[in-house]
């Protein structure tokens, strides 16, 4: 059984529809990479795992299977119960989401007491050791140190220690380094890593960098406007991207592999932008798509599997595709 | 060779931090040529935005030079300044933050001519239509607000603004850094067509290495108020000297995943403090007594080619 499962998500604010019958599982122990251009749905799906959205918010339909159980249908006590020691989640703004006027070592500790019942001294040595296992140096003093004393990627393992304090099954990492530099960001995707191992979790990796994705992830869900349209392992995946948009988003980033500079070659654009597709029927990338067809502006293609773990929201790329196998034979 | 446009000395800035002296940009020297790109890279905090602004006298240097087309500028007063600002423009990184909500795009446009005194009212209006579709705008976006504008499209108006005066360098501070993947491949193609048919010359600023590589006509890598290696784009990517540079491409992940990935490259995050020695060696793997106690100058390591490392 998966470790977690979203069946048919849909959530709505007033006047639009942010998350469209978005399903996934993530197993035991894996990294699952959720990518996609800003506002295309995943701190909304994330919160709905955590039953933490905001009061504007409606579930319309879906369910969250955790161990089975779902989690729309359990009780504020018990989602407190599963928030911190089942699921966690690091948010996409480390800043907001530490209190500044609170040592770091009192709000591990906070974290830790609301989940067992041990005395404020265990609870700080706990906090200290949890601060050695994200790296940070001396951390019997650093733990008396407030959040704006830290740089971005010490706030950052901070949020990390907090999360995995109570040794969750899931976390969640928002956009985790987003905001940080690349050698930072390095440095704390690694720790995520090696802490996914060691404390065998599962981790669901939001982002919007390919790279990052093909670098720590196992397997990779791509959004768009509110949508999957593909899901696949990431050697096939970055193999052969399949939906058009996929192919788009990996085609317009600078490769970092190949010596590519403006005065020979020009970046491949995806023309457009995601608010192109408001109101229309059909498939939402149609408007930027250079493969779209009449047919593809009737109905939302649904995601159809294409091999064993790999899913395309995309008809028309899956008819290209096996015809080119054929034609190959 | 001829003139170079801008050429920068020596150039020092500092701010007060509390009692405490902050040399954010600490001693630079480069130049940029007529019509070439000059990227500027480095981790955040490493004094980018500061050099970027401090060039266009937005922030006082304390000590140095900077000659536009030959002029003297460092020290020219406002109204001595007024004729060369209009020749140097920025893009900034947020341009929702610098586009005020109430003013129309035509607003935005015309007040930048009025106050460099461009044109008359039906050369300005020519104008504006003209830069307008030049970016990329729709023919009506000049009488709409910001916040009818997607990302993208705010950042081509923050070009347009740049580019309506005319300028002749622009400092272009992280331009893409905000915006989508998709978003930002159809900003820097739209970058490149207008530095070939303007013959603009750009100070291109970005922490990623990969698109100022790809943009950059030649590298500036900076350190802590400091330039540490430069080079044209080419020999940087064939051949990085300086620890710090090389620390900057491994850290790049890259999209094919069966390239193996190594330990991060570098330890630790920037710091102020600057100790005696290179200023790099706290997080530096290759670093011996030599750099904790004597500071690497910038020298030549080849054609073209400069890094600040004892052992480059
Ligand atoms: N107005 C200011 N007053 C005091 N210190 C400042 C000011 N502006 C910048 N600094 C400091 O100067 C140093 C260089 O800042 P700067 O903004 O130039 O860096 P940057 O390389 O552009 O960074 P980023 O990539 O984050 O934009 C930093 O230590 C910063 O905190
Ligand atoms: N509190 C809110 N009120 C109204 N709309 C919201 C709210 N939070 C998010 N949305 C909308 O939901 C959609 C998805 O947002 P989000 O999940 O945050 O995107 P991202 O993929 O960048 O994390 C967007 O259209 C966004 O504007
Ligand atoms: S369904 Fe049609 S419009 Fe949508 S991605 Fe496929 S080809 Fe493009
Ligand atoms: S001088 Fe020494 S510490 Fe500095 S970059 Fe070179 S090897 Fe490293
Ligand atoms: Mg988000
Ligand atoms: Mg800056």
């Amino acid at each position: 059984m998966s470790l977690l499962a979203v069946e048919n998500l849909t959530v709505a604010f007033p006047g639009h529809v942010a998350v469209r019958e978005v399903s996934f599982a993530i197993e035991p122990g894996e990294t699952l990479a959720l990518v996609g251009e800003s506002g295309c749905g995943k701190s909304v799906t994330a919160f709905s795992m955590m039953r933490l959205l905001p009061p504007n918010a409606r579930v319309v339909t879906g369910r969250i299977l955790l161990d089975g159980a779902d989690l729309m249908a359990a009780s504020p006590a018990e989602m407190r119960e599963v928030r911190g020691k089942k699921i966690s989640l690091i948010q996409q703004e480390p800043m907001t989401s530490l209190n500044p006027v609170l040592s770091i070592g009192t709000q591990i500790g906070e974290v830790i007491r609301r989940h067992e019942k041990v005395s404020r001294r265990t609870a700080r040595a706990r906090c200290i050791e949890l601060l050695d296992l994200v790296s940070i140096p001396d951390a019997h003093r650093r733990i008396d140190d407030y959040p704006h004393n830290l740089s971005g990627g010490m706030r950052q393992r901070v949020m990390i220690a907090m999360a995995v304090a109570c040794g969750p099954k899931l976390l969640i990492a928002d956009e985790p380094t987003t905001a940080l530099d690349v050698t930072t960001q390095a440095q704390v995707l690694d720790l995520l890593d090696d802490l996914r191992r060691r404390l065998s979790m599962a981790v669901l990796l939001i982002t919007h960098d390919l790279g990052v994705v093909a670098q720590w992830a196992d397997r990779i869900n791509v959004m768009y406007a509110g949508r999957i349209v593909e899901q696949a392992a990431i050697r096939p995946f970055f193999a052969q991207p399949m939906h058009p948009y996929s192919r788009g988003l990996l085609g317009a980033r600078v490769d970092v592999d190949a010596d590519e500079h403006y005065s020979a070659s020009r970046l491949s654009e995806i023309p457009g932008s995601v608010g192109s597709a408001a109101g229309e029927a059909g498939c939402p990338f149609a408007p930027r798509c250079p493969m779209v067809e009449t047919s593809c502006r009737v109905v939302p293609p649904s995601l159809l599997a294409f091999e064993a773990g790999r899913r395309v929201a995309c008809p028309v790329s899956l008819q290209a595709v096996t015809l080119e196998a054929a034609r190959h034979g | 060779m001829a003139e170079p446009l801008l050429s920068v000395r020596d150039l020092h800035t500092r701010y007060a931090v509390g009692k405490q002296v902050l040399r954010a940009v600490d001693g630079v020297s480069f130049e940029v040529g007529r019509g070439e790109t000059v990227g500027l890279v480095g981790e955040s905090g490493c004094g980018k935005s500061t050099l970027g602004k401090t060039v266009l006298r937005l922030v006082p240097s304390v000590e140095g030079a900077i000659v536009l087309d030959g002029a003297d500028i460092t020290r020219l007063g406002d109204g001595a300044m007024a004729q060369h600002r209009r020749r140097m423009q920025m893009i900034f990184q947020d341009p929702f933050g610098s586009l005020n909500p109430r003013q129309t795009i035509r607003t935005v446009l015309d007040t930048a001519l009025k106050v460099h005194r461009q044109g008359d009212r039906a050369e300005r209006r020519r104008r504006m239509t003209e830069i307008v579709e030049r970016v990329g705008l729709p023919a009506d976006a000049l009488d709409r607000y910001p916040h009818e504008f997607s990302g993208g499209q705010r950042q081509r108006i923050g070009i347009a603004r740049a580019l309506v005066l005319r300028p002749a360098l622009i400092v272009c501070d992280e331009p893409v850094s905000a915006l989508d993947v998709s978003i930002q491949a159809q900003i820097l193609n739209l970058l490149v067509d207008l530095k070939r048919d303007l013959g603009l010359s750009y100070l291109f600023i970005s922490h990623d290495l990969s698109v100022v590589r790809y943009f950059a006509d030649r590298v500036l890598v900076m350190y802590l108020g400091r330039i540490v290696e430069s080079a044209s784009h080419a020999t940087l990517w064939r051949d990085p000297r300086h620890p710090y540079t090389k620390a900057l491409f491994a850290a790049l992940p890259s999209t094919d995943p069966t390239h193996k990935r190594g330990a991060p490259p570098i330890k630790g995050e920037l710091t102020t403090d600057l100790s005696s020695g290179c200023r790099f060696c706290s997080r530096c793997p290759a670093a011996t007594d030599r750099c904790r106690s004597e500071e690497p100058l910038l020298r030549s390591v080849g054609e073209g080619h400069h890094a600040a490392c004892h052992y480059a």
